[in-house]
């Protein structure tokens, strides 16, 4: 095994675009910026197409916004509707810094807490920009009709969420980001309604048409029909999300894929930090070889919750054999291990730290279902606890076990009862009387595709916005921000910044389809369709899903090495190959073909695959979610490297086979102070 | 639909109301004065009766047309559909057919004789022949009196779903939900018991 | 458990279908029905034949996407429970299960368990939104206090998550129930009154033209929605209706 010849990029520091970060002093740049930037005429804009792929928060509240300007909008997803995107199944709410609960909440600390949170990886003036623009978002999500939880005054209520110190959080019970998504898409049918909008659902992006060196267009392949299909634009903007499921399990939908930014890579536009993944902690655990997706079990659990292990092995090997019922193990047999390693944070350490202690434990063999790759969360003792105080409170005997139970049990239910009663229909256990199951599972990837201020990839007029850019996390997304950053790109920043390239588009007039560029993509998609489904035999496409998520999740997961993932490109390489020779596509491609829409989809997580090992690689440094274990404190702690890694990995597609360089975006913190983070 | 419905339910009440005079033992003295009023007030006779007359059609003209429409919304039937709703429901077009047979025979036996004394073959009115009528018709008539008490189980059921559906289908307040349930078991319990037991009174007793 | 299959195959909108037996070995019960038709899929293109097409995406129950008819009833045998959240523990091996798309006019099979839903798309281009832009500035969001009460009946009814359970349990096949969330969501909202009448005439209309059935008020929308949207949403639909008919 070779280690890849990363060292070919050019060491100076150099980076080949401008970020287009605007001077002066952080709080007002947006401000200035948008008084400066070029605008398009509302004349003109009538003759200026865009197209958007994505109907998530920030595809679809794009495409609204971009068409009530003025623009002509093509919007594409693979899924049945724009609806379904899977921003739907965000839970916990929406981060914005509106201070209605005066408790010190301000934009800089909004900004502040997101710098931090994601472990100084993302840029300032971006994250600066967010905070902003996040109070708007809920004026105008209100304005649309989103019914966000109310207090009794009929104000809006806020609960609080990790890593930070005020309550930000607007929700709407545990299904923010469903309203979320149906006010965007409601704006949305109000554009296709008045013609502003064309909406293809069913499509998929193939590639990207770069005619002279900007984004032109794309090549989309309707799913029913099976039709290749050319479009153009003037601008192309990628809100496809994020590329979780290069993991094969996580909880992004079965459907969500990383083609759409992959294609422009390819195109030349770079992809930064692919190795920064979230692993969330309170995952309801694998339960078989079947297992097809991973559901998430929401963060709050982790206030009342105990998480645990038994303490000795022989407790561990009769739990698995059902001989024994973690209820019946002593409280000095268990090992509440996140209390034991981290006594001033305890259970409530950020996710990341909390998912790679819980694997420590199950590598070490304490994990407690079949699998052993699971861990306890107990409500036990909240129970007591929060029963004993009702009881006091209510005049009742607090010494009265059975009333205790009664009492604690309620509260927990008026607390959490919804997920418990998720909880009991996937795993089959009552919670109540026995503790979780919970392990850690792939959430969500702050890398992407690298973007400029204005949320331009290095192809000119291709843009990237939501989770399917990297800009605004770093190496770790709080609670509560991704549903921010979706809607922020899409109604309060795109829709300004785009007017800043496309201005210079105005006399261009329509693109034609007929142009070389896209006769030439439209030959190089149908051939590798053709050559995908060629085979009359072989393994399906899931075999090569599942065995490309074994190598990411085991080698590139929770923690990495230089070892492993050395290990993994090449594992990565050969199943490549492999897949290319062997994958069996039934069905012909001219139909329905779900079989055929995977393939293309596993193909290009495959060499995604590659790369985020090669980022991870590169990065010798501990941060966020990236845990190199040659990097730790003696403790088991992350270390960073501020010296050597304040910088975004920018990665430049160098042609098949070849491996990609490495660009350098500097971070430079003007505004805030570096610091290593500490939960002891 | 609904409308047409919560007229005819109006109507279906003072039906039993006048029908039930029958049972007073008064030698069907009550019963004869009330029907010979309705049969020969003009009122009741140019104006209600035409009315009724248009509701009855104009809710069977319905009928139809919905249930046609509403197999045109699902040409390909399922193999197997088997849904958590009660039977009366999904089948208001079999009672309702059951309830046309039921009125072409209730016409035969009551309208048409009584349309053919007053206009046909017009004879004297004759204010004493109702009560008589009604025993002819149901005194050991086997059949007919099963017939009818089918009939009038089948329409408690469709009163039953109707009363509340029609509530339902012009909006009325969704807090008055029990209410409605309530008041449809009652109403359609009501209507079924009270017919019934005026046909078998009269098949058992002359 | 082991498992005979009865499920619906057909190649495209224009064919016509029938109903194919398999039979399925090994079936963990902590699987998820899906996943048993992940298996089945497995093996079928082990044996070199198309896989059954069924559409699904988040499998926790929000998306929407999931669908099928089992044994007769939309999502399956359980009350407030979407097809991707049904688990195999809920059969007995042996048994024999029947696999149906969502039937009705305007919900056009695309492939076997694969139905066109783009008619309630349609429906809420008609009309189910605020016409409020989203380039401006709007108010404050505090500026209008909402009864709690209000927003979180507004919210039970935005909770729809437009699967089409409600069309594939209805007889009639109607889209009322889930029309009339929609309605109902907004008409309870200060933000939402503005537009009222014209809002339901139109999603109304667009309803009618999409060829759903009539509702007759079974309630097997409501006994089948996996999100509980309750009937009431229906009475508020017809109330809004009536009233925009008499203004």
């Amino acid at each position: 095994m070779s280690e890849p010849n990363l060292h070919n990029h050019n060491s100076s520091e150099s980076f080949p675009f401008s970020n287009k970060v605007p001077k002066g002093p952080i709080g007002n740049k947006w401000e200035q910026h948008k008084g400066k930037i070029n605008l398009v005429s509302p004349a003109n804009k009538r003759n200026i197409d865009i197209i958007v792929v994505g109907t998530g928060l920030a595809g679809a509240s794009a495409s609204a916004t971009l068409a009530e300007l003025g623009y002509n909008v093509k919007a594409f997803c693979f899924q049945d509707s724009p609806r379904r995107a899977h921003s739907i199944a965000a839970q916990g709410g929406i981060n914005a810094s509106k201070n209605y609960q005066g408790d010190g909440d301000s934009n800089y600390r909004l900004f502040y807490d997101t710098i931090k949170g994601g472990d100084y990886r993302s840029r300032e003036a971006n994250v600066y920009r967010l905070a902003e623009v996040s109070a708007n978002i809920i004026d105008q999500c209100v304005a649309q009709g989103v019914p966000f939880a109310r207090d009794y005054g009929g104000l809006l209520d806020n609960r609080s969420f990790g890593g930070v110190l005020v309550s930000r959080t607007f929700y709407a019970k545990g299904q923010t980001g469903q309203q979320l998504l149906l006010g965007a898409y409601s704006a949305l049918n109000r554009q296709i309604n008045r013609g502003k909008v064309n909406m293809y659902t069913r499509h998929e992006m193939m590639d990207l048409v770069v005619v002279d060196g900007k984004a032109r267009g794309i090549i989309a392949r309707n799913l029913v029909n099976g039709n290749i299909e050319r479009h153009g634009a003037h601008a192309v903007v990628i809100a496809s999300g994020g590329y979780g499921n290069v993991f094969y399990l996580s909880t992004n939908a079965m459907g969500s894929n990383v083609t759409a930014s992959w294609k422009i890579y390819k195109k030349g536009a770079f992809f930064a930090n692919p190795c920064f993944t979230q692993i969330h902690p309170t995952c309801i655990p694998v339960s078989g070889e079947h297992q097809s997706k991973l559901t998430l079990m929401s963060e709050s659990l982790r206030n009342d919750g105990r998480i645990w292990v038994p303490k000795h092995k022989k407790d561990v090997e009769k739990i698995r054999n059902r001989e024994l019922k973690p209820t019946e193990i002593a409280e000095e047999d268990r090992d509440y291990y996140l209390e034991r390693r981290y006594p001033a944070f305890g259970n409530l350490v950020p996710r990341d730290v909390a998912s790679r202690a819980a694997k420590e434990r199950c590598d070490a063999g304490y994990g407690v279902n079949k699998t052993g790759q699971a861990v306890y969360l107990d409500f036990a003792s909240a129970i007591i606890r929060y029963g004993k105080e009702k009881a006091i409170s209510t005049g009742q005997d607090p010494n009265n076990t059975t009333l205790i139970d009664k009492l604690g049990k309620q509260v927990i239910k008026a607390k959490y009862g919804n997920l418990f009663q998720m909880y009991e229909k996937i795993v089959d256990e009552n919670p109540y009387e026995t503790p979780m199951q919970i392990f850690p599972a792939v959430h969500y990837t702050m890398g992407g595709v690298w973007v400029d201020y204005n949320l331009m990839t290095t192809i000119p007029g291709c843009f990237a916005i939501g989770e399917a850019n990297f800009s605004d996390h770093g190496a770790n997304r709080l609670g509560a921000s991704a549903l921010m950053q979706g809607l922020a790109d899409g109604y309060f920043v795109l829709p300004y910044t785009i007017g800043d390239y496309l201005a210079n588009d105005i006399k261009t007039g329509k693109i034609d389809v007929n142009m070389k560029a896209f006769e030439d993509a439209e030959k190089k998609v149908k051939e590798f369709i053709s050559n995908i489904s060629s085979n009359q035999s072989g393994n399906p496409v899931d075999y090569y899903h599942k065995k490309l998520g074994q190598i990411m999740w085991n080698k590139c997961g929770m923690s990495r090495n230089e070892q492993d993932l050395k290990k993994a490109i090449e594992e990565i390489k050969i199943l490549k190959k492999d897949f290319y020779k062997n994958v069996y596509v039934p069905g012909e491609s001219g139909g329905y073909n779900e079989e055929l829409a995977k393939a293309g989809r596993v193909a290009d997580f495959l060499e995604l695959g590659e790369l985020f090992a090669i980022d991870a690689l590169e990065r010798k440094e501990s941060c966020g979610g990236h845990f190199r274990e040659e990097y730790q404190t003696k403790e088991g702690e992350a270390l960073r490297n501020d010296e050597d890694y304040t910088f975004v990995s920018c990665w430049e597609f160098m042609g098949d086979g070849k491996t990609p360089k490495l660009n350098k975006e500097q971070l430079k913190f003007e505004s805030i102070e570096l610091k290593s983070r500490s939960y002891k | 639909m609904a409308l047409s419905g919560i007229f005819l339910m109006i109507f279906l009440l003072q039906h039993l109301a006048i029908n039930l005079t029958s049972l007073i033992p008064d030698n069907g003295e009550t019963f004869n004065t009330i029907s010979h009023f309705m049969g020969y007030n003009p009122i009741v006779q140019f104006v209600l009766q035409p009315i009724l007359i248009f509701g009855v059609c104009f809710h069977f003209v319905m009928g139809f047309i919905l249930e046609y429409q509403n197999r045109k919304a699902r040409v390909q039937k399922y193999i197997l559909h088997k849904t958590r709703s009660s039977w009366i429901s999904r089948n208001m077009i079999i009672s309702g057919l059951v309830i046309l047979a039921f009125l072409i025979l209730h016409f035969d036996d009551f309208w048409l004789p009584e349309i053919n004394d007053k206009y046909i073959n017009p004879v004297l009115p004759d204010p004493e022949k109702y009560f008589f009528h009604l025993q002819e018709q149901f005194y050991n008539q086997t059949y007919r009196t099963i017939f009818y008490c089918i009939s009038f189980v089948l329409l408690g059921l469709h009163l039953n779903h109707g009363l509340a559906s029609s509530f339902q289908s012009v909006g009325v307040s969704s807090a008055n939900k029990h209410i409605l349930k309530v008041a449809a078991n009652v109403y359609s319990i009501t209507i079924t018991v009270g017919f019934i037991s005026i046909a078998i009174f009269h098949y058992f007793i002359h | 458990m082991d498992l005979s299959l009865k499920i619906w195959r057909q190649k495209n909108k224009n064919e016509k279908g029938s109903m194919q037996d398999y039979s399925i070995k090994n079936i963990e019960p902590d699987m998820s029905f899906l996943e048993m038709l992940d298996v089945l899929n497995q093996q079928l293109i082990s044996g070199g034949e198309e896989p059954v097409a069924f559409d699904h995406d988040c499998r926790e129950g929000i998306c929407g996407s999931c669908s099928l008819v089992i044994n007769g009833a939309p999502h399956g045998p359980h009350k407030s429970t979407t097809t991707c959240q049904l688990h195999m523990r809920k059969f007995k091996s042996g048994d024999t299960i029947y696999i149906e798309p969502f039937r009705g006019s305007a919900f056009p099979i695309i492939k076997d368990l694969i139905v066109d839903r783009s008619s309630f798309d349609r429906i809420q281009q008609a009309g189910g939104y605020v016409s409020v832009n989203t380039s401006g500035n709007t108010v404050d969001a505090n500026a209008t206090p909402i009864p709690k009460p209000n927003a979180d009946e507004a919210f039970k009814s935005a909770a729809c998550i437009g699967c089409g359970a409600c069309v594939a349990a209805c007889k009639n096949s109607s889209a009322m129930l889930f029309v009339g969330a929609k309605v109902s969501q907004y008409a309870q909202l200060p933000q939402g009154k503005v537009e009222r009448t014209e809002r339901v005439k139109n999603m109304v209309v667009q309803m009618d033209k999409e060829g759903f059935g009539n509702c007759t008020n079974t309630g097997a929308c409501e006994a089948h929605c996996p999100k509980e949207i309750s009937l009431d949403n229906i009475v508020k639909l017809n109330r809004e209706y009536l009233n925009s008919k008499i203004k």
